[in-house]
């Protein structure tokens, strides 16, 4: 399936793609909008990681093997028949949290208000992510590839 | 009742939850053709068993605790056999004796049968009023029983008398907690961590008890009271015993079958009788942390265990890689995360890293730089990561202090942790713009 995937030589950590993350997911998509009228503020979906020179973003690595679908109870999370991309039913999430550990990449958050799970939807109806468009050293790559995230070992 | 003809089924899966479904679904990922047969005792198609408190609450009903869809089963082609007891096992012939009468021949044979309550001998506990909290029906019989102002006692301050609790709360009962150590969630929590529950509990309302157990159950057919250990009597319309579960092993126990607490698996989740395999709540599976077989009764556990068994059963080797009790936990408002060791057992060679401010608390538990244990109360986000790397054994020698660092994330990791965790940029790939992204050349200050 398709993923996003980060060059962390290339990455600036400056964050410009947790900022149109928000923006996507915001009920405006305008960015000023966004960051300054709307209420409650969407939330990102993607971190940037810092640690001295090195940084690099993250977002859901729509694994093969997804722990927190595993690990959803309430049959919230799910793979995507089609796409195979790990996607998160609002109706039927409870915001138990379960998935955020189970989540080894620390890439979910919780929506406290809506209380429910908030995760990388790899914006639908684009045919580019927000992030990877908006990441102004092209450090984010959208791609088709093999696997991430293993829980059978042969 | 009459004999009925024997039927065949490549696959008999007992237990129509978390592993049975786990068990299915993986089972039809690599054998789409021979039958699969799921028994359940419950008329109900599979239900999420921690969604009972929402259903109690009046938040959920039951076509909302589905954790499948409606069409699930016709779908993958797996019959469900709902509101059908197995009553009996002829390992050697691999039969099922139904309580309807009907026979089940299998070829492979999974036990997700899940969990009893312990239920203590006491007093007056056979009093109209009395419940326990493990099943859909329990959470019905007390949705029939209860009214507004109702005053309850749940004997057992764990996960499920907390998760009935604020249920009951929420119907607006008043509740009583009876713990019989000195505090609530004391599996699963440190002091701290469970003190901050406790003052949680009490804010909304509820009292709790500590150090006492219910030494009877008072009234005349129906429940007027409880008396505890102490003497004092706690008046109240209903009882709900919440002390613990036990693995549902009566369809094996007597038999070949290895059974200590829980059935016995290996790292296949094959019990030591040939083609019968055991999963979830009813089994003794591997726990990473102890480096051993113990009962880790929680969800993730039951399904992930339910899924290796399945591809094992279907002839595609898989290992479970193990599990530890984990969980996470979000009642009166306060989200907790939790798993492994969250107090050491000993002094020698543990060392502990917390932190606590703003009503948020971290605590994780080392050994030999190991990451043993780790309880996360209100700022939870991070305990995802640390959870993988106690389930993947990776030494925090070089990076321990950042643990509970504020910026702490992948990029405190070793190199090859973190590029592993991003994944390879395939080979050739294109930005955005359709251009080979391209890392800058270093340019020096000389
Ligand atoms: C109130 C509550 C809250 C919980 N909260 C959480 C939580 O927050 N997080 C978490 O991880 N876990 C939680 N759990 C635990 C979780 O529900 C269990 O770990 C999980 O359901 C185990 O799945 P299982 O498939 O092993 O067994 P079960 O879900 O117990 O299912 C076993 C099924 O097999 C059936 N069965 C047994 N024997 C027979 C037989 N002889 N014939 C026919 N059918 C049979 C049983 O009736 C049952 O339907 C909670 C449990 C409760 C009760």
């Amino acid at each position: 399936m398709k993923r996003v995937y980060v060059k962390e030589e290339a990455c600036m950590g400056c964050g410009l793609c947790r900022v149109y993350c928000l923006a996507e997911h915001s009920r405006t998509r305008d960015i000023i909008k966004a960051f300054k009228r709307e209420s409650p503020r969407s939330l990102p979906r993607i971190r940037v990681e810092r640690n001295g020179e090195v940084s690099f973003s993250l977002q859901c690595r729509h694994c093969d093997e997804p722990w927190c679908v595993y690990s959803c109870f309430t049959g919230a999370m799910y793979i995507d028949e089609v796409t195979g991309a790990v996607a998160v039913d609002a109706e039927k999430c409870i915001g138990c949290w379960t998935c955020i550990v189970a989540c080894p990449y620390g890439a979910l958050t919780r929506d406290r208000d809506r209380k429910v799970v908030a995760k990388c939807d790899l914006c639908p109806g684009n045919d580019v992510p927000a992030c990877v468009a908006n990441c102004p050293n092209e450090a984010l790559v959208f791609a088709e590839d093999g696997k991430a995230g293993q829980l059978v070992r042969n | 009742m009459g004999k009925k003809k024997a039927i065949r089924t490549e696959y008999l899966l007992i237990g129509n939850s978390a592993g049975g479904i786990g068990a299915a679904e993986a089972i039809r990922e690599v054998d789409k053709r021979n039958s699969i047969k799921i028994v359940s005792d419950e008329p109900y198609q599979a239900y999420s068993r921690p969604l009972i408190s929402k259903y109690l609450a009046g938040e959920r009903n039951v076509d909302e605790m589905l954790f499948r869809p409606a069409d699930f089963y016709s779908r993958n082609g797996i019959d469900h056999l709902l509101d059908r007891k197995v009553e009996h096992l002829s390992l050697d012939r691999r039969i099922a004796q139904l309580a309807s009468g009907e026979q089940i021949i299998w070829k492979k044979l999974l036990l997700a049968t899940g969990g009893v309550p312990i239920v203590p001998k006491m007093k007056g506990g056979d009093k109209e009023g009395v419940f326990t909290f493990l099943a859909l029906k329990d959470a019905i019989a007390i949705n029939a029983f209860i009214e507004d102002d109702s005053q309850a006692v749940v004997i057992g301050g764990g996960l499920i008398g907390i998760s009935v609790t604020e249920a009951l709360m929420k119907r607006k009962a008043g509740v009583t907690v009876v713990e019989m150590k000195d505090r609530v969630l004391n599996t699963i929590l440190d002091e701290t961590a469970s003190s901050i529950a406790e003052e949680a509990l009490r804010q909304a309302g509820v009292r709790v008890v500590t150090n006492q157990t219910v030494a009877e159950v008072t009234g005349g057919d129906r429940v007027d009271g409880v008396v505890l250990d102490n003497g004092e009597r706690i008046r109240c319309d209903l009882v709900v015993i919440a002390i613990g579960v036990l693995p549902r092993i009566e369809l094996v126990s007597g038999t070949d079958i290895k059974v200590n607490r829980g059935i016995v698996v290996d790292r296949c989740m094959s019990t030591n009788y040939p083609d019968v395999y055991a999963c979830g709540d009813a089994a003794e599976a591997y726990d990473f942390i102890y480096g051993a077989n113990r009962l880790t009764p929680i969800w993730p556990n039951a399904y992930i265990g339910g899924r290796v068994a399945g591809y094992n059963m279907a002839g595609v080797r898989a290992e479970y890689r193990g599990g530890t009790a984990m969980n996470s936990l979000n009642y009166f408002g306060l989200d907790i995360a939790t798993a492994g060791m969250v107090v050491p057992p000993d002094d020698r060679h543990w060392e502990v890293v917390s932190q606590r401010n703003n009503g948020a608390y971290q605590k994780i538990v080392l050994n030999d730089d190991l990451v043993m244990g780790m309880v996360f109360v209100k700022d939870i986000e991070k305990s995802g990561m640390i959870f993988s790397l106690m389930k993947d054994r990776v030494k925090v020698t070089n990076f321990r202090q950042a643990l509970l660092a504020d910026d702490f994330g992948l990029a405190y990791l070793p190199r090859e942790l973190w590029q592993e965790c991003l994944g390879t940029v395939p080979a050739g790939s294109t930005s955005a713009f359709g251009m080979p992204a391209k890392a800058e050349e270093p340019i020096s200050s000389e």
